[in-house]
């Protein structure tokens, strides 16, 4: 067939990586890359980009973006972050982290690096479950929600309620951007890429601290096939995690 | 009696499963037992194994880098465990999903249908049964079907239990 | 006779505890040692105890430190990373002086590594990762039932030196399945007058490391731990000789690894060439009597490690003539081989 008439209109983005992912069929980290590579190349920032990856199952997204990426240890990517924009402030410096990594080991630093108002933007994948070690409790797992520690449903009288991160960083002063945003369906990741856009953007104009929290599917762990694990995003998580912006200076 | 097992295939056609089940039989009739599967990482990819030990003695090393006896449930596994075979070994494959012959001439190798097999007793499921009733005929010093018809009740798991008529049928067809 | 049950090292280890009496437990998931608070989960509120998990091993460990403190048994897991994050607490822990057990079901390392096992934590065990002079008692299982009998005798020991005991088991260990006879509780019962409870008739109890005033008083603290340590060092180390009487080649290993060397020292004895087996069961104490013993006949003593040689270090200081000492080990989570180990021992005979 005649092909050199055809003109691209969708492509791989140059910022990822030609490459198959080990993420399971139906797992929201695969689409958040692709957004996040989209971002980078629209805004023309790759040559400057360094993504850092957390340790959960995006650990090897480094792996995938074609630019700039470091490891760090779990929990601690707010502070490799840190460390990587204060020398080069000219860099774009994206922390990627899973529920795990920033609301139980990391929540300190997640914490500091907002209240200092780092000029970074972070992504934040909220799962509901520690995707990587086999699905454990995580801070963001649902009541009564059963997982490999929570043979008997997460009982909040006992381990607490499921945490909300974006209103939790709501109440610092520092933060310019928070947002919550899904991968469920096609309109809600439209609104998710445009947040990590505005929250790059940001860093790109020296703004300060952007936070972007996407709700997201783990249907290995949960036992679900990929449409149930959407829908169980849309039915259960959302009206606990309320979509929508919270902060926009 | 020694023998040094692999069992392998995709993950969900319960070869881990399959390893434990010939381990709490032959424990019953008081043979050593060691099983270690594949894990984490490991099993990303899809594949899954366990490697396993029986013997009259005391089991030193719970490692198979050679077994004497490798199951395999699907093309991948056999590409990667027919080389390792002992010469003089045993290869029992799964020729439901393996459309290739086993290249070894100085091992023992034996094709079994386990899914048509286990299909034909209305599951998917109990294909792993299939070839360990196939593996307990060619080496009943292993353990007796009557241990492993037994062992079923360990090692299924409660909600699953009831699908035990349907892997004690599977396991006497195939055990010729 | 008791009943035999097939059971993973991991969960072997979890019921043990609770045999033991442990009614805490405080973890952070880490693989390949995830069995461990996935069993507790589900076991412990099922006998009247606690599973928590905690927001990191640091977390965790402190927690250990608090229910310590106040007489509990109480126990954590974790794998190598996560070790790396308690020494703080295990300082703390041997300055003020609490007993607990700690498991380390060892990876792959530095850094993240991988998940599959390894011996590569023995400096960190025997030296001490945290800050000061203190020491921790190190046991190191080697099979599925000694994971449930050292643990019992774990829990036992901390309560005695009222010491942090550390469980070295690695990936392999934690995942194998082999038969358990179920252990059973020793019935040792210690007294904890120091545990915090409420000073409700008598004197407040204090549970503390910083000794700052007046400036002696932390070497006082030190030279306390310290007959503490030499009292274990004496009492308590714990080895395992195979067929070393006449041995004149000598493996000295520990865990996984000695399971491989005690399977060639068998295939050597088969072929007529007098091999041995010393297998640690304490790496603190490190049982150098023991081993002086056992390697008194061997012209050459082996070392095989999960690791590119740590142990060896304490192997060289223990034993007489040590330009005897050779290694041998694989790292990264692979392990060493029987041929390997039967090819070098065959190639020092000639
Ligand atoms: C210090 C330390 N503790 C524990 C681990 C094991 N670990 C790896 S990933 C992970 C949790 C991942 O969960 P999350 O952050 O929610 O990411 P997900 O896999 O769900 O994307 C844990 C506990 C580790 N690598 N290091
Ligand atoms: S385990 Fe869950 S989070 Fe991890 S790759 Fe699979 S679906 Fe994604
Ligand atoms: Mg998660």
């Amino acid at each position: 067939m005649e092909t050199k008439n055809f003109k691209y209109v969708y492509d791989r983005p140059e910022a990822l990586v030609d490459k198959v992912t080990h993420y399971c069929p139906g797992c929201g980290h695969g689409i958040v890359h692709k957004l996040l590579a989209e971002v980078i190349d629209e805004l023309g920032v790759r040559e400057k980009a360094i993504i850092i990856a957390p340790v959960g199952c995006s650990v090897l997204i480094y792996d995938y973006m074609n630019f700039d990426g470091c490891e760090a240890s779990h929990g601690r990517a707010p502070a490799v972050a840190t460390g990587l924009k204060r020398v080069n402030p000219d860099n774009v410096v994206i922390s990627y982290q899973g529920d795990g990594d920033l609301l139980a080991i990391g929540t300190a630093e997640a914490v500091h690096v907002a209240n200092r108002g780092e000029n970074i933007t972070t992504i934040f994948i909220n799962n509901a479950i520690y995707g990587m070690t086999g699905g454990q409790m995580a801070p963001t797992t649902m009541e009564k929600q059963i997982t490999a520690t929570t043979p008997y449903g997460r009982d909040p009288m006992d381990v607490g309620f499921p945490i909300r991160g974006c209103e939790l960083l709501n109440t610092l002063e520092a933060p310019v951007f928070i947002e919550r945003c899904s991968i469920y369906d096609f309109k809600n990741t439209l609104k998710t890429k445009k947040a990590i856009k505005k929250g790059i953007k940001n860093q790109i104009e020296g703004r300060g601290y952007s936070f972007i929290e996407v709700l997201s599917t783990c249907p290995t762990n949960w036992g679900m096939k990929p449409q149930e694990a959407a829908n169980w995003v849309k039915d259960t998580m959302v009206p606990y995690y309320p979509l929508g912006n919270f902060r926009d200076n | 009696m020694h023998e040094e097992i692999i069992v392998a295939g995709f993950g969900g056609q319960g070869v881990i499963m399959a390893g434990k089940l010939l381990c709490v039989a032959a424990m019953n009739e008081d043979k050593y037992v060691s099983h270690i599967p594949s894990y984490g990482a490991e099993m990303r990819g899809g594949t899954a194994n366990c490697s396993v030990v029986i013997s009259d003695k005391e089991i030193s090393s719970p490692t198979v880098p050679k077994p004497s006896i490798a199951i395999v449930m699907n093309t991948p596994s056999l590409v990667k465990f027919e080389p390792r075979v002992k010469s003089g070994g045993l290869l029992i494959y799964n020729s439901s999903l393996i459309d290739q012959k086993p290249k070894r001439t100085d091992i023992t190798t034996v094709g079994i249908k386990a899914n048509d097999i286990s299909e034909a007793e209305g599951s998917v499921r109990a294909a792993n049964m299939a070839v360990i009733g196939k593996l307990q005929a060619l080496k009943p010093e292993i353990a007796s079907l009557d241990s492993v018809i037994k062992a079923l009740d360990v090692v299924i798991s409660a909600r699953n239990r009831k699908h035990n008529d349907t892997n004690i049928k599977v396991l006497k067809k195939a055990n010729l | 006779m008791s009943e035999k049950i097939l059971m993973k090292g991991n969960e072997a280890l979890g019921e043990a505890a609770i045999i033991a009496g442990c009614r805490f437990y405080f973890g952070y998931p880490i693989t390949p040692q995830n069995e461990v608070p996935a069993y507790m989960s589900r076991r412990l509120p099922r006998v009247g105890g606690t599973f928590l998990q905690a927001e990191s091993e640091l977390a965790a460990i402190n927690m250990v430190y608090g229910a310590s403190a106040a007489g509990a048994r109480v126990m954590t897991s974790s794998s190598s990373p996560g070790i790396s994050l308690k020494q703080e607490g295990l300082s703390y822990i041997a300055g003020a002086e609490l007993p607990c057990v700690v498991v380390n079901i060892m990876r792959g390392g530095p850094g993240l590594g991988n998940i599959a096992g390894s011996q590569g934590d023995y400096f960190q065990s025997t030296r001490g990762g945290g800050n000061g002079d203190y020491r921790q008692l190190v046991l190191t299982p080697a099979t599925v039932q000694e994971m449930a009998d050292l643990t019992l005798l774990a829990f036992d020991l901390a309560d005695e030196y009222r010491i942090a005991v550390l469980i070295l088991g690695d990936g392999y260990l934690g995942q194998i399945s082999e038969a358990l006879t179920l252990p059973k509780p020793t019935g040792k019962v210690f007294e904890k007058p120091w545990a915090l409870t409420g000073a409700k008739g008598r004197k407040p109890n204090k549970v503390a490391s910083l000794r700052l005033v007046p400036e002696t008083s932390l070497e006082e603290l030190n030279l306390v731990l310290n007959e503490k340590y030499k009292k274990i060092s004496a009492k308590e180390c714990r080895s395992e000789s195979y067929l070393t009487e006449d041995a004149e080649y000598l493996l000295v290993a520990y865990g996984t690894s000695s399971r491989i060397c005690r399977e060639a020292v068998n295939e050597l004895r088969e072929e007529g060439i007098k091999a041995g087996l010393f297998r640690l069961i304490t790496a603190w104490p490190f049982p150098a009597e023991a081993l002086q013993i056992a390697s008194a006949k061997a012209k050459k003593i082996l070392t095989v490690e999960m690791s590119l040689g740590q142990m060896i270090e304490d192997v060289k200081l223990s034993v007489k003539d040590p330009e005897r000492v050779d290694f041998y080990g694989r790292s990264g989570g692979m392990l060493p081989e029987t041929d390997e180990i039967k090819r070098r021992i065959k190639a020092y005979g000639n």
